[in-house]
């Protein structure tokens, strides 16, 4: 198999030698990478708060690739499915954006009083020396809302950066409500977008055991929530990249311990919800669980194992963002009945990858930071029924002449839950089945 | 009620876009390369812009989406993005093994002030370049004009790069299409055909973008504008370039260079659009034009007939590029309809003066270059319109102020089929009428009280 020379290190696929990868490596210049920059970092994490203003200040591409592309849900206002921005042209490069920014805040803030205002560094921005955070701090000073900047120039760093960035910002707002009358048995839910409803599924179970939510963050986000998120008892953190920092920091700060938690399939879900009661060590909080994950267990067994008679001994290939998710796809998929061949991620670390070793079958390949021409060429030669992935991934599965299931932003089901494990059953079973892929010449039979 | 937040009160907004008609140059020069056969789109800037435009094209056609970037880092910023294309050539070469690298600018790399020539010749002298390949570029400053400007840049470039002359005519026409889909730009090949003149079409993106299923992830699809054909336009007997913005700048190049005569003309949507392709074809390549398109042109305007009593009298709102929204309203006009609001995201006068032409009998049509998709809900909120023309984000608005929706123009990521069925020539014509028919017809079958309710239309 064809690997970049550079790139040999970031391939484990030989079994016969002890296992080591090399990750959170700069891309290759020239390499055809799945990966995005600071800017969408940060974009993707702050971007559900949807009573707030999110203003991209740049030209009017970032802001034209990021409007309302995720489906992350309201129950409420919706303000973040619009896209604002400053529209940088020319002139404004040469002679500053300082002003453009200013009245375009002012505009924006007279006329949505939104909760609180981000406003989105691009590339240039620090390039031709804009001072964001001093208009940041005028406009809040005028106006009394929090205006925050948010420190996402598209080439410092990776998207991991971006996610730093976006913790910075909201920690400006963590710590700024009032926290009377929260329940001791509370938490933050860290690091779910609400995309497809999640995090309405995740609350619900939350009630069900006695648990107070006092802010998704940023799932179905709300600025004054976020404000009080300081008076929760507990951090939940899932998707280990994005928001591992705002609970560091909030453990810092407030001293509120946190878990780390997986919603997706069934086993980390109930372990999630497990964890929760442990913590707060309340036997008839544990009761609760115990019945909580035994009835919605019960209530999908019998389909799941329907789907799992149809899809035993199929073949997955998983590529995404973070590689903390990897770890619930290979167990869902495991019970399944489906085994994973290739797993990988844009921005895992070496502990990350360590652990995906550990827990995939022998003979697993793991590969950090992909392209299109490895991932074809390994799922070919693993013969792969299934890709999990995002937006880029999807047309080269369906080339391939495989199934594709999404666990990104452009999921249309939600995937949380145990419920979510169903949906993804039948996602999974849906694309997999297709009589389409008999069509496909490298695969007829 | 997705829009609830767009008030109907009409404020003048100095700093701000909302709900953007246009995005940047970069991806438009993605798009162009992409129709230059075995090249890889090269984007030189941070990994981000490369993302964006890969995920964005991937929405709109369902089709993998190559590309590769100089993955800029701080320090590309500070000491210039040199090393990094340097390096990203070589590897580009050594692993994906295109026949060219065609590059684009972002914004960083403008402001940095890269200068991507002598980037190249660089690479060239380190021996990077291996024999009979190419690097290619072109500037796209995505802080100028749109992704439009993007597109005319790039083709701009083959010609740059690729046109010469041996001082022979070659018995060809360059067509240089503008921004369509690669079914328009195979149709436009067929009629060109059809009229028995030989053409290169550049860039053509069909069978590169709309390519069939194998169950092999082709890096390079079969089509795309070969090298050779590029290199010979600078023989051909002239060149027509469909839409201002995009082509224009090519088709002036190329008479600067080779000498090449050209004629501009609009992207041929509609009857009088395409006529006027027809009759610039016969002009310049001394052809008379066969039965068999006289034929199409006669059942276009059978259907037109048979159902213009329909189109009457409506309103329609546009929104989307320039050099589409100025043939399409023309052909609304024909259809005896009235696009009444009309806006573009890309900067340029020529867009409001061919409107202010093209509408002069609507007296309340009301147009805007450099205006947003929120602008023109505010004018549909003041006063409804019939139709709505535009992509996909045309969609709010058309659930919010229930209005039918036809979907046109960039990008269409909820429908299939602009990559498949044609808008351009007698025959995409046709397929408008027949989509547009579709949008007012059921929408008065949904509308209709039951009494009124017909069965016959």
């Amino acid at each position: 198999m064809q690997v970049l020379e550079a790139r040999k290190n970031q391939v484990f696929c030989d079994d016969t030698v002890p296992f080591r990868i090399e990750c959170e490596k700069q891309s290759l210049a020239g390499s055809v990478s799945q990966r995005a920059c600071v800017f969408c970092g940060s974009r993707v994490v702050l971007y559900p708060i949807a009573d707030a203003i999110h203003l991209v200040h740049g030209p009017a591409g970032c802001a034209a690739y990021t409007w309302d592309i995720r489906g992350a849900l309201s129950s409420g206002p919706e303000l973040h499915r619009l896209s604002f921005s400053t529209d940088l042209r020319e002139a404004d490069v040469i002679h500053g954006g300082e002003p453009k920014l200013t009245k375009a805040l002012q505009e924006l803030i007279d006329r949505y009083h939104p909760a609180a205002a981000f406003v989105y560094s691009t590339c240039i921005v620090g390039v031709i020396g804009d001072d964001v955070a001093a208009v940041c701090k005028k406009v809040s000073a005028a106006k009394g809302i929090p205006v925050l900047p948010v420190d996402s120039e598209g080439f410092k760093g990776t998207k991991k950066d971006g996610y730093k960035a976006a913790c910075l910002a909201l920690m400006q707002l963590v710590g700024k409500g009032p926290t009377a009358g929260i329940s001791p048995y509370s938490v933050n839910i860290l690091g779910d977008f609400n995309l497809a409803g999640e995090i309405w599924i995740i609350k619900e179970y939350f009630q069900k055991i006695g648990v107070a939510v006092v802010a998704g963050i940023t799932g179905d986000g709300r600025v004054a929530e976020i404000e009080r998120a300081h008076g929760a008892a507990l951090n939940l953190v899932q998707c280990s990249g994005s928001t591992k920092y705002l609970a560091e920091l909030m453990t810092e700060k407030y001293g509120i311990p946190s878990i780390q938690v997986s919603y997706f399939g069934i086993e980390d879900m109930a372990e999630s919800l497990y964890s929760v009661a442990r913590h707060f060590g309340d036997p008839e909080m544990l009761r609760r669980t115990q019945e909580l994950v035994r009835e919605e267990i019960q209530a999908i067994y019998p389909q799941i194992g329907e789907y799992r008679r149809a899809l035993a001994g199929k073949k997955a290939a998983i590529y995404v963002g973070g590689a903390f998710k990897a770890f619930s796809l290979v167990k869902a998929l495991r019970l399944l009945g489906m085994e994973t061949a290739l797993v990988g991620s844009q921005t895992g670390n070496r502990e990350d990858y360590r652990l995906l070793k550990e827990l995939c079958d022998p003979g697993t390949i793991i590969v950090d930071d992909s392209n299109p021409l490895e991932l074809a060429e390994f799922i070919q030669a693993k013969e792969v029924d299934l890709l999990v992935g995002g937006v880029k991934e999807r047309p080269i599965a369906y080339k391939l002449g495989i199934g594709f299931c999404d666990h990104n932003h452009e999921r249309k089901i939600a995937l949380a839950g145990f419920v979510g494990m169903l949906n993804f059953a039948r996602e999974v079973q849906a694309s997999v089945s297709s009589p389409v892929w008999q069509f496909a010449p490298r695969r007829a039979r | 009620m997705l829009l609830r937040h767009t008030p109907k009160e009409i404020k003048k907004r100095e700093a701000l876009t909302v709900n953007p008609a246009k995005t940047c140059q970069p991806i438009g020069a993605m798009y162009a390369a992409l129709g230059i056969h075995n090249c890889l789109p090269h984007s030189h800037g941070s990994q981000g812009c490369c993302a964006y435009h890969r995920s964005a094209l991937t929405r709109h056609y369902k089709e993998p989406i190559m590309a590769s970037t100089s993955s800029f880092t701080e320090g590309a910023s500070v000491f210039g993005g040199q090393a990094n294309l340097v390096e990203a050539i070589n590897n580009i070469f050594t692993i994906y093994n295109p026949d060219i690298i065609a590059v684009h600018t972002t914004c960083l790399s403008e402001v940095i002030g890269d200068d991507i020539p002598q980037i190249i010749s660089k690479a060239r002298d380190d021996g990077k370049i291996p024999e009979g390949k190419y690097v290619i570029h072109c500037n796209t400053p995505s802080f100028v004009g749109s992704h439009v400007t993007g597109f005319a840049n790039m083709v701009k470039g083959m010609v740059q790069y690729f046109a010469e002359s041996d001082g022979v005519r070659k018995d060809q026409v360059n067509i240089i299409p503008g921004w369509v889909e690669p079914s328009d730009m195979r149709e436009i090949k067929r009629l060109v055909a059809e009229m028995g003149v030989k053409s290169v079409l550049f860039p053509d993106t069909s069978e590169v973008l709309d390519a069939p299923l194998t169950g092999r992830h082709q890096f390079y699809p079969k089509g795309g504008v070969t090298v050779a054909q590029l290199k010979s336009t600078g023989d051909s007997i002239g060149t027509i370039a469909l839409g201002n913005l995009a082509s224009l700048p090519a088709a002036e190049a190329l008479e600067v260079k080779c000498k090449v005569r050209y004629e501009s003309l609009e992207i041929p949507y509609g009857l009088l659009a395409t006529d006027r392709l027809i009759n610039t074809l016969r002009q310049m390549a001394g052809v008379e034009v066969p039965e068999t398109i006289n034929l199409e042109r006669g059942r276009l305007v059978d259907v037109i007939s048979d159902m213009q009593n329909y189109f009457y009298g409506k309103r329609v709102a546009l929104f989307g590029d320039p050099d589409q929204l100025i043939p399409l309203c023309e052909f609304l006009v024909t259809l005896n309809m009235r696009p009444v609001y009309v806006v573009t995201g890309t900067p340029g006068k020529r867009f409001e003066e061919k409107l202010a032409e093209v509408l002069k009998d609507i007296p309340e049509a009301r147009f805007k270059q450099a205006a947003d998709v929120f602008l023109l809900h505010q004018w549909i909120k003041n006063e409804p319109v019939d139709l709505l023309i535009g992509n996909t984000y045309g969609k709010y608005i058309a659930r919010d102020e229930d209005i039918p929706l036809i979907r046109f123009g960039f990008p269409i990521v909820d429908r299939i089929g602009h990559s498949y069925f044609p808008n351009v020539g007698y025959s995409g014509a046709l397929r408008l009428v027949e989509k547009i028919l579709n949008a007012l017809l059921d929408r008065q079958d949904r509308d209709s009280k039951e009494e009124q309710f017909e069965l016959v239309m």
